[in-house]
């Protein structure tokens, strides 16, 4: 069964190659449950890259260029939660502006960076035992920290979400913030919460890039990931436990460009693959049929301002 | 804007003890509030008493919502003080209100739909640990609903309860957080009339305990009805506070408007003419997919007012987005002088004549940014004179504006002010004006006096009659049953997306058309109220 | 005892100058915190911004430069009010402009028998056209499916791009560029005339212009115009009023595509003479072209200001990317910066700051 072990590296390729998805996805879940639409998650995301590299570079510390990028990217998010939140201002523009001035700001960064190695970047700690069941061993537990995290992390939001006091509020805020103010929920604390922890997500999604994935920092080196990370969450239905699925079946596509590049074909063709994808899989999480049974937040993108009439 | 970034509340401590009967348990002092343009409440007095129902009266946009959402802190108010037994407090947020045991059942609920009843009610909680405890909510959910005659299914999601049970809900919510001052706006609007007199025996129950009970309302019937005192406010003031005992309907009329007002519309006889519109067992779904209409078939003739009554929500929006093209209907006909118009396009429906005054003025009938001249050609801008093939004449359209503004009264400063500076009795006139400049065939008319003041209404409902006697037809589509039965000729019950029946405006009966609009069809309506052939 | 109140108050109409006034403040305050980062770098901010405004309107070549650059933002830019006015938000201009480029490109390389002269009208046709097609695909998922047109454009730049790599590197590599990522060079007959002495393709300007002019009569003197601004303004009156709006989003689209493929076709024709590397023909201009659109507040007139200042502000920094080493993603950083503080300037002109004298208690 001479296939297998090609199979096996190609699911392990799948999760790695998701896991940063994975993590923006689950952030930007929270922020828009709370009916908040970051767009700027590309832009964190590559700060996130650019921070943690030069940091652990700096600190020779990964775990430290991991917090410090999640701390970068949250406070670009708190940039953008001032601006949707208390501002009112229109959140498709403001999170075009963070992610532009993110894409700037890490070009400008990372300069010194470029052809640096990464000495203490994080490598892969197989789990013992684990790691040895046929398929699922080398698909699950053959990863870098960051990864078990994520896994531990997203049945985590998931239960948290709907199963907590917190949880149900930040809910109640993204479908009726009148409702939720109304009986003394703080509208805005639970917004500028969510956004910002989104944000740290972010940073962590583009730290694992440049600390664990790569490891090393290229200009842009996100190519869009945030963007697909939008895609996602609509494709997710706004459920952390279906961000699983959908990460990592673009893990997946990511995964199937490398493999079918060695057989000739050109790599231009196959890079143009996630983003074909994530259009697709955006037609399939907003058709019809799936929004009548679970819809959008329904304050999504709408500002809250006590008092206002819908 | 202005404030905090959190909203962030200084602690306010309760009081303990229960009320004695007859004590001041809430007072607000000389309370003034401004918004851009209005005055909403001018040194404003007021005074609830533990054990007593207290109605607040007023027409429209007296200030009565906004005096109320002061006292539970949505609002802040620019002057004057307010004390809860005896302390003077600072109310900054509902979440200080609730503390003091303040509970507010607003008009429009604030329910959030996908979720359960518990989900609903143990939202916020204060008192709720990490774990959402949903079991202990739903047990003394199912205790508070027994106690007081508040039937609803804890379990059940709010998109799959009746407008009622709903308000039940938002009781609940008050109820189980102790609240001992209940604040309720408008909360009739939504009932049939049985459920009017049980919310009612709910409300005497709860002041027998010794709670205090804010009625917000303008309907002069329910002030008598159930009310111990009641105050009376007028364009921002408090005109009496007096006894419901010791004072009549006329004399609050009086007080609420300023002048007399006369009860009744004068109506001239109905002329009918051939029939306009003829709609046959009509079938269309709702925004979730299910039948919303079950077969509705009627005819509406010239000359005469067609009203259909019924709480909103049972398939009354369906049917006037169906009828005007904005609706697709999956069964039945629409049949407008005898051409068959089911599922065509709004603008062919337009080009034949309908008209549609539409239910939120603001939301479909206008853009806010766009002067007033340019939401005056909304329906007609492709016709000349104000196009000219691609082109649009805007002197033409000025014209056209100005005279239109003169002729319906609409209050701006010019036709090209932005149309989101009127306020809403002009906003409605302006639609009205669009609507109605034409020769219209059929008029649709959705709740068009809905949140409107005594002179706006007015001046609708004379519009109405005008055309209805100039031999348009009409079909008047409103929640308020008094509306729909002093203007219209014929009127017809919908309960669940059929009709209950259809009966001749001279020999209605309100018990009747109460129990019709509760789902009881009229045959059987005859057989239980005795023969009334 | 007398007492100041201040209080915030929401105006009810905010005056023209008072938005002039706040873009110039807010652009003016976009550059003072870009000059934090200047300085974080070890850049002299003061140096470095004498040299951008002296780079770009300082000398007769940088004013020429800045002719030059504006071209495609101008392009975009009207494109883009179109789009943004019916509340359509098309993030894919550049991604129309790319395929613009290819499509001119097609016709200068690769399709034989066009008589001589046609070829440029049919290269500008054929760019049109090519960057409506790549618009109107996400117009049509969004009207029909609702699928949200921010992702959708932005997958189409992604896509438009690596279309571009594989063609460069691949079958449309020409034979003397030795591993340059190019395609040869076009004949001279598909060449944009240029106004002697400068890089200004004229042609392409001239259109630019024209655009913006016919946008605005577009937008404020026709029907579908009003049905667009109607769009955008209410979505639920438009329909309402029986307007299309499949056929509104699919026109925005189409013309807003159309729009940026022209700046393609004048890019790869009138500056470089061939098809390029994705950002060796756009150093991001559709996405500049954004904030060209939203700092002229919508109205394709002020749009021809508006690019004529980014285009500047794209000259001066080339000097300063190439005198002090910065990368060419810093523009991006000024993009950011000024979208953001001209968005806050806008939300603080909607108030006003009321001060009272109290008296009493």
């Amino acid at each position: 069964m001479s296939w297998i072990p090609a199979v096996e590296s190609a699911l392990n390729a799948a999760v790695r190659a998701g896991t940063p998805l994975l993590y923006g996805t689950l952030g930007e879940i929270y922020a828009e449950r709370s009916g908040v639409m970051n767009l700027g998650v590309e832009g964190m995301m590559i700060v996130g890259a650019v921070v943690a590299f030069g940091v652990t570079l700096h600190t020779q510390n990964p775990w430290i260029g991991v917090l410090a990028a999640a701390l970068a990217a949250g406070a670009l998010a708190l940039i953008h939660a001032f601006l949707s939140i208390t501002l009112r201002a229109n959140q498709v523009v403001s999170g075009l502006a963070l992610t532009m001035m993110g894409l700037g700001i890490s070009a400008l960064l990372g300069k010194r960076y470029i052809g640096t190695p990464l000495p203490n970047s994080l490598s892969p700690t197989p789990i013992p035992i684990l790691c040895d069941v046929p398929i699922v061993g080398p698909m699950f537990f053959r990863h870098d920290p960051l990864v078990y995290a994520s896994l531990v992390l997203a049945p985590l939001l998931w239960f948290f979400l709907f199963y907590t006091k917190v949880g149900i509020n930040i809910r109640s805020v993204g479908e009726n913030p009148a409702a939720a103010d109304a009986l003394g929920v703080n509208v805005y604390l639970i917004r500028y919460a969510c956004v910002f922890f989104g944000g740290l997500l972010s940073g962590v999604a583009g730290a694992y890039l440049s600390v664990a994935y790569a490891p090393a920092w290229i200009e842009g080196m996100t190519a869009g990931k945030g963007w697909i990370v939008i895609g996602l969450t609509i494709f997710s239905m706004w459920s952390p436990l279906r961000a699983l699925l959908g990460s990592y079946l673009f893990g997946g596509v990511t995964a199937l460009q490398y493999r079918l590049q060695p057989l000739g074909v050109s790599p231009n063709l196959l890079a143009m693959l996630p983003y074909t994808f994530t259009i697709i899989v955006l037609l399939v999480g907003t058709s019809e049929r799936i929004r009548k049974r679970v819809g959008a937040p329904s304050a999504l993108g709408i500002p809250y301002v006590r008092g206002e009439k819908p | 804007m202005g404030g905090r970034l959190f909203g962030r509340s200084p602690k306010t401590r309760l009081v303990s003890g229960r009320p004695r009967k007859g004590e001041v348990v809430v007072e607000m002092r000389g309370i003034t509030k401004r918004f851009p343009g209005v005055l909403a409440n001018d040194h404003v007095d007021f005074e609830v008493r533990a054990g007593e129902v207290h109605a607040l009266l007023g027409e429209n946009g007296a200030g009565k919502t906004t005096l109320m959402n002061v006292l539970y802190g949505i609002y802040q108010p620019d002057e004057g003080e307010i004390y809860v037994r005896g302390r003077k407090v600072k109310i900054r947020s509902p979440r200080d209100a609730i503390k003091l045991g303040i509970g507010m059942v607003h008009q429009h609920f604030m329910l959030v739909s996908p979720h359960t009843v518990a989900e609903n009610i143990a939202l916020g909680l204060s008192t709720a640990k990490f774990f959402l405890p949903l079991r202990e909510v739903e047990r003394k959910i199912s205790e508070l609903s027994k106690k007081y005659g508040l039937r609803v299914d804890p379990k059940a999601r709010i998109w799959q309860l009746s407008t009622g049970e709903q308000q039940r809900v938002e009781i609940l919510k008050a109820l189980y957080r102790g609240a001992n001052i209940l604040i309720l706006d408008e909360p009739t609007s939504v009932l049939t009339p049985g459920e009017i007199k049980e919310l009612f025996a709910t409300l005497r129950r709860m002041a027998e305990e010794g709670r205090a009970i804010v009625f917000i309302t303008h309907k002069l019937d329910e002030v008598m009805a159930v009310s111990d005192r009641v105050t009376v406010l007028r364009k921002g003031r408090v005109v009496a506070t007096l006894e419901t005992s010791k004072t009549n309907k006329r004399e609050l009329a009086r007080l609420m408007v300023g002048r007399e007002v006369l009860f009744q519309l004068e109506k001239s006889p109905a002329r009918i003419g051939g029939v306009v519109l003829e709609v046959r067992n009509l079938q269309a779904l709702n925004d979730k997919g299910l039948l919303a209409l079950k077969g509705v078939s009627f005819k509406v003739h010239e000359g005469e007012i067609f009203g259909i009554a019924g709480v909103a929500g049972n398939g009354q929006r369906e049917l006037i987005e169906v009828i005007t093209g904005l609706r697709r209907a999956v069964k039945g006909k629409v049949v407008l002088l005898g051409e068959d118009v089911t599922n065509r396009t709004p603008r062919e429906l337009i080009d034949r004549g309908v008209c549609h005054i539409p239910e939120e003025r603001i939301r479909t009938g206008l853009v806010p940014d766009m002067s007033v001249a340019e939401n005056l050609i909304l329906k007609s801008y492709r016709r000349p004179p104000f196009s000219r093939g691609p082109l649009l004449n805007y002197s033409e359209i000025r014209r056209y504006a100005e005279k239109l503004v003169s002729e319906y009264d609409v209050m701006t400063p010019s036709v090209d002010t932005p149309a989101k500076l009127l306020s809403g009795g002009n906003i409605q006139r302006l639609i009205l004006a669009r609507e109605t400049s034409g020769k219209p065939r059929l008029i649709v008319a959705a709740h068009p006096t809905y949140g409107l003041d005594v002179g706006a209404t007015e001046y609708i409902r004379r519009l109405l009659l005008k055309f209805r006697d100039g031999g348009a037809a009409i079909l008047l589509v409103s929640e308020d049953l008094e509306e729909v039965l002093s203007l219209s000729d014929r009127i017809a019950v919908m309960f669940e997306g059929e009709f209950m029946g259809v009966v001749d405006a001279d020999d209605v009966d309100v018990e009747e058309i109460g129990l019709m609009m509760a789902g009881v069809r009229r045959m059987e309506v005859v057989e239980n109220v005795g023969d009334k052939g | 005892m007398l007492g100041i109140r201040v209080r915030v108050e929401r105006r009810a109409v905010t005056p023209t100058w008072l938005l002039a006034a706040a873009s110039a403040l807010s652009v003016a305050s976009a550059l003072l915190a870009i000059s934090a980062l200047f300085w974080w770098y070890g850049v002299d901010p003061l140096l470095a911004y004498r040299r951008i405004f002296a780079g770009a309107f300082g000398s007769t070549y940088g004013l020429l430069e800045t002719l030059v650059k504006s071209i495609p933002l101008m392009l975009c830019g009207v494109g883009l009010t179109i789009a943004f006015r019916a509340l359509v938000w098309n993030i894919g201009a550049e991604g129309q402009l790319l395929m613009g480029a290819v499509a001119a490109t097609a016709i200068a390389l690769f399709v034989p028998g066009i008589p001589k002269p046609l070829v440029l009208p049919l290269m500008f046709l054929s760019g049109f056209l090519a960057g409506a097609a790549w618009g109107v695909i996400p117009g049509v998922l969004k009207a029909k499916f609702r699928a949200d047109e921010v992702v959708t454009t932005l997958m189409m730049n992604y896509i438009a791009s690596e279309l571009v790599n594989y063609l460069v590197y691949g079958p449309w590599k020409g034979p003397e560029e030795w591993g340059f990522p190019y395609s040869s060079k076009f004949p001279k007959y598909a060449w944009i005339p240029t106004i002697p002495g400068t890089r200004i393709h004229y042609v392409t300007l001239a259109l630019a212009v024209a655009s913006a002019a016919a946008a605005y009569l577009l937008l404020m003197r026709t029907t579908i115009g009003y049905e667009i601004r109607v769009t955008g303004g209410n979505p639920d009156a438009a329909r309402y009023a029986g307007m299309n709006y499949f056929r509104t989003v699919v026109l925005v689209m189409l013309l807003s595509g159309g729009l940026a493929g022209l700046a393609g076709v004048g890019e790869v024709a009138g500056i470089h003479h061939r098809l390029r590397y994705p950002s060796g023909i756009s150093p991001g201009y559709g996405y500049t072209a954004i904030i060209v659109a939203w700092l002229g507040r919508l109205n394709p007139l002020a749009v021809i200001l508006t690019s004529i200042l980014f285009g500047g502000l794209l000259v001066g920094g080339d000097a300063i990317q190439v005198a002090l080493g910065l990368p060419i993603a810093v523009v991006n950083v000024f993009n950011g910066a000024i979208l953001l503080f001209v968005m806050g300037g806008d939300i603080l002109t909607r108030y006003r700051i009321r001060v009272e004298w109290r008296r009493g208690r």
